[in-house]
């Protein structure tokens, strides 16, 4: 488990989470001729959440390519680019379009290096978003990320600040695999401390975003936030929550999240893909076999309810863990009724 | 549009190019001998899984292969065999893949349907139908951004033309005028249904929709596929963007080593018909002999040296290890 050591203190500069991810981009365009992004109306539109705005001012049409709307053609052809030299950013608009491109993330990315006994490599990057909440009914608004972290051979990522997008976007897009990225589309106008100057963020660690001795809630991306004003409510009635974020679900810091339960002997798992077969049930078993005996409670799992999302605001907002539902959740985990 | 090849027709062939006829020649029944064995090994069970076999289409993979460049890619599909021994894999290796082998071109990994070797510019051949459109695609995008003159071919059968993504990548082709040139081997057969219970309008008139060169060829001629080839691959690496080549052509055997009663979806004496008087590596011999540039005795002599190399790679792979446990898990991630 490692903080991110005082960065927050030392930086003034703020940046959304849009920006950062801008920034994360155009800082390794400039570094390495290879990279590139293909995409629906990634170019002069800059993205419908204009993430990407200005690049292809900097970089060209022939860097940042508007694709037809062929989701499998244009991932599939990011994967050819991939193993002959390139290294391309395919940007798939809403996450809910990766199934059209599953085949060839799931049966050609994500195989390619083993099918071939390690002779050729993906090194390729697909952004998407998740996230629900904006209104946008059953076909743009779900999590997804839980079906690439069951395939072996992908990497799959899942920041929930400014800094921790930046950095682990460079990393992502220095791999050698196929890096599938998470962005919650609700979050892209979040603020937050990004330092200019170069960082990386390695897969695979943990990150505290609120120390705490009571019960871990381990947040991922969207619920991050989520977790860290229930952990705010916590504290005033003394409950002292530890919000503990994996950042990436492949690959899974276990030793962290089976430490933190272990100091607090509770867990709550919070999460906004649907609940069933999800990544809450992974991280919940890593912390049932890893820290048994410290446990005071079962592990808890809250993801997103199990039906189609909803568009009207009454029914959508019921989906989807809150501040309040995971207050009450600890509040009973805590014996505080 | 060019016309069918018949058994004793007789295009003029340069005599100085006799030695590259032959080399084709010998690449053909390099093929045939190869799948003939592997057959033979599914026979007697000492091969593990399936395999689909290319015989009968010899002319295809060869004629294509012989007009592109050591460093040109290709992708290749299910029944890739020949695709890879006609871009430069060797015999030996091929068997090994084939048997699960470490020595195999994919450490056994792979097995029939997943042979790669990028050290012969093969990107590797894939099992699901159409799967490779995209990789082939993106790989002539890579090659036109890399400021590189390679050319990529994209093989299929034309079972893929049911497969959207096709569609979806001969556009951008197009849009992008990357050098790439889908060749399609229309053995007439889906798996087990005739094409044309599967397809709708020209297999032609869809590419060019698109707005792509289209060429369609006899299959079961090398000398047309390799000249049309020649010509699309020097469009190509011009900077004049895809093309989509069809060889008409006949699998001898059925979709897979195991689909041995046939009847039901073909007659037998459709079988006969092809393998008598529309055989690739025979027409191609009767043009040679009858224009007095080669005999039978050298023909002879070729096929005799492709079996022993076909039956010492067979001993090679029967002889070489299977891959230590540990490597169960290695080459998940680069």
């Amino acid at each position: 488990m490692r903080e991110n050591p005082d960065h927050k203190a030392k930086t003034e500069r703020e940046l959304t989470f849009a920006e950062a991810i801008r920034e994360a981009l155009a800082d390794e365009m400039r570094r390495d001729p290879r990279i590139f992004i293909v995409g629906e109306d990634v170019a002069e539109a800059g993205t419908p959440f204009k993430v990407l705005s200005g690049l292809v001012e900097e970089f060209g049409k022939d860097r940042v390519i508007d694709a037809p709307i062929s989701e499998p053609g244009f991932t599939g052809v990011g994967v050819g680019a991939a193993m002959t030299g390139m290294h391309p950013v395919v940007d798939i608009m809403f996450g809910d379009f990766l199934t059209l491109a599953m085949d060839q993330i799931v049966n050609q990315a994500a195989k390619v290096h083993y099918m071939s006994g390690g002779k050729l490599k993906v090194p390729i990057v697909f952004r998407t978003t998740l996230g629900a909440t904006r209104r946008s009914a059953a076909q743009h608004s779900q999590s997804l990320h839980a079906w690439l972290s069951h395939i072996p051979g992908l990497k799959v990522v899942i920041p929930s600040t400014p800094y921790d997008a930046k950095g682990l976007l460079k990393a992502a897009i220095r791999d050698e695999n196929p890096v599938v990225f998470f962005e919650d589309k609700m979050m892209y106008k979040l603020k937050g401390p990004v330092p200019e100057a170069e960082y990386i963020i390695p897969f695979g660690q943990a990150d505290i975003k609120r120390a705490g001795d009571d019960i871990t809630l381990v947040a991922t991306s969207s619920m991050v936030q989520v977790a860290l004003a229930a952990a705010e409510k916590l504290s005033q009635i003394d409950i002292q929550a530890e919000v503990l974020d994996p950042r990436t679900t492949k690959p899974l810091d276990k030793q962290a999240l089976i430490d933190s339960a272990k100091k607090t002997s509770r867990a709550i798992v919070i999460d906004e893909g649907y609940e069933s077969y999800g990544v809450t049930a992974e991280i919940a078993s890593v912390i049932a076999d890893g820290a048994f005996y410290y446990l005071d409670a079962p592990v808890k799992r809250m993801g997103a309810m199990d039906v189609p999302i909803p568009f009207s605001p009454a029914l959508e907002d019921l989906t989807v863990p809150t501040e309040d539902t995971v207050f009450e959740m600890a509040k009973s985990l805590c014996r505080r009724n | 549009m060019t016309t069918d090849a018949k058994l004793g027709a007789a295009p003029h062939f340069e005599p100085e190019d006799l030695e590259h006829w032959l080399l084709m020649y010998e690449q053909m029944t390099r093929i045939r001998e190869f799948e003939e064995k592997v057959n033979e090994l599914y026979m007697k069970a000492i091969m593990p899984g399936l395999a689909h076999l290319y015989s009968g289409q010899e002319a295809v993979a060869v004629g294509v292969c012989a007009a592109l460049r050591a460093d040109d890619d290709i992708t290749s599909t299910h029944r890739g065999h020949g695709h890879c021994l006609a871009k430069g894999a060797s015999v030996d290796r091929m068997f090994a893949e084939l048997l699960g082998k470490e020595a195999g071109y994919c450490k056994g990994k792979g097995g029939s349907m997943h042979i790669a070797d990028p050290e012969s510019g093969n990107l590797g051949a894939n099992a699901i139908v159409g799967g490779s459109a995209g990789i082939a695609t993106g790989a002539a995008l890579s090659a036109k951004m890399r400021g590189s003159d390679q050319v990529v071919v994209c093989f299929f059968g034309e079972g893929a033309l049911g497969q959207g993504i096709l569609y979806e990548v001969m556009n951008m082709a197009s849009l992008w005028k990357l050098p790439v040139i889908y060749v399609c081997e229309n053995n007439l057969y889906n798996e087990y249904t005739h094409y044309s219970e599967a397809l709708a309008g020209e297999i032609t008139a869809r590419p060019q929709a698109f707005g792509i060169n289209v060429e369609s060829v006899d299959g079961q001629d090398v000398q047309q596929v390799y000249e049309v080839m020649k010509r699309l691959v020097a469009r190509a690496r011009r900077g004049e963007g895809p093309s989509f080549l069809e060889c008409k052509t006949y699998r001898y055997y059925g979709h897979h080593v195991g689909d041995i009663s046939r009847s039901y979806y073909r007659p037998k004496e459709e079988e006969q018909e092809w393998r008598a008087n529309r055989d690739p590596l025979k027409i191609l011999a009767q043009r040679l002999v009858s224009q007095k540039l080669t005999d039978d005795y050298i023909l002879e002599r070729i096929r005799t040296e492709v079996q022993a190399e076909v039956e010492a790679g067979v001993q090679f792979a029967m002889a070489a290890a299977y891959p230590a446990p540990e490597e169960v898990d290695q080459d998940v991630y680069a």
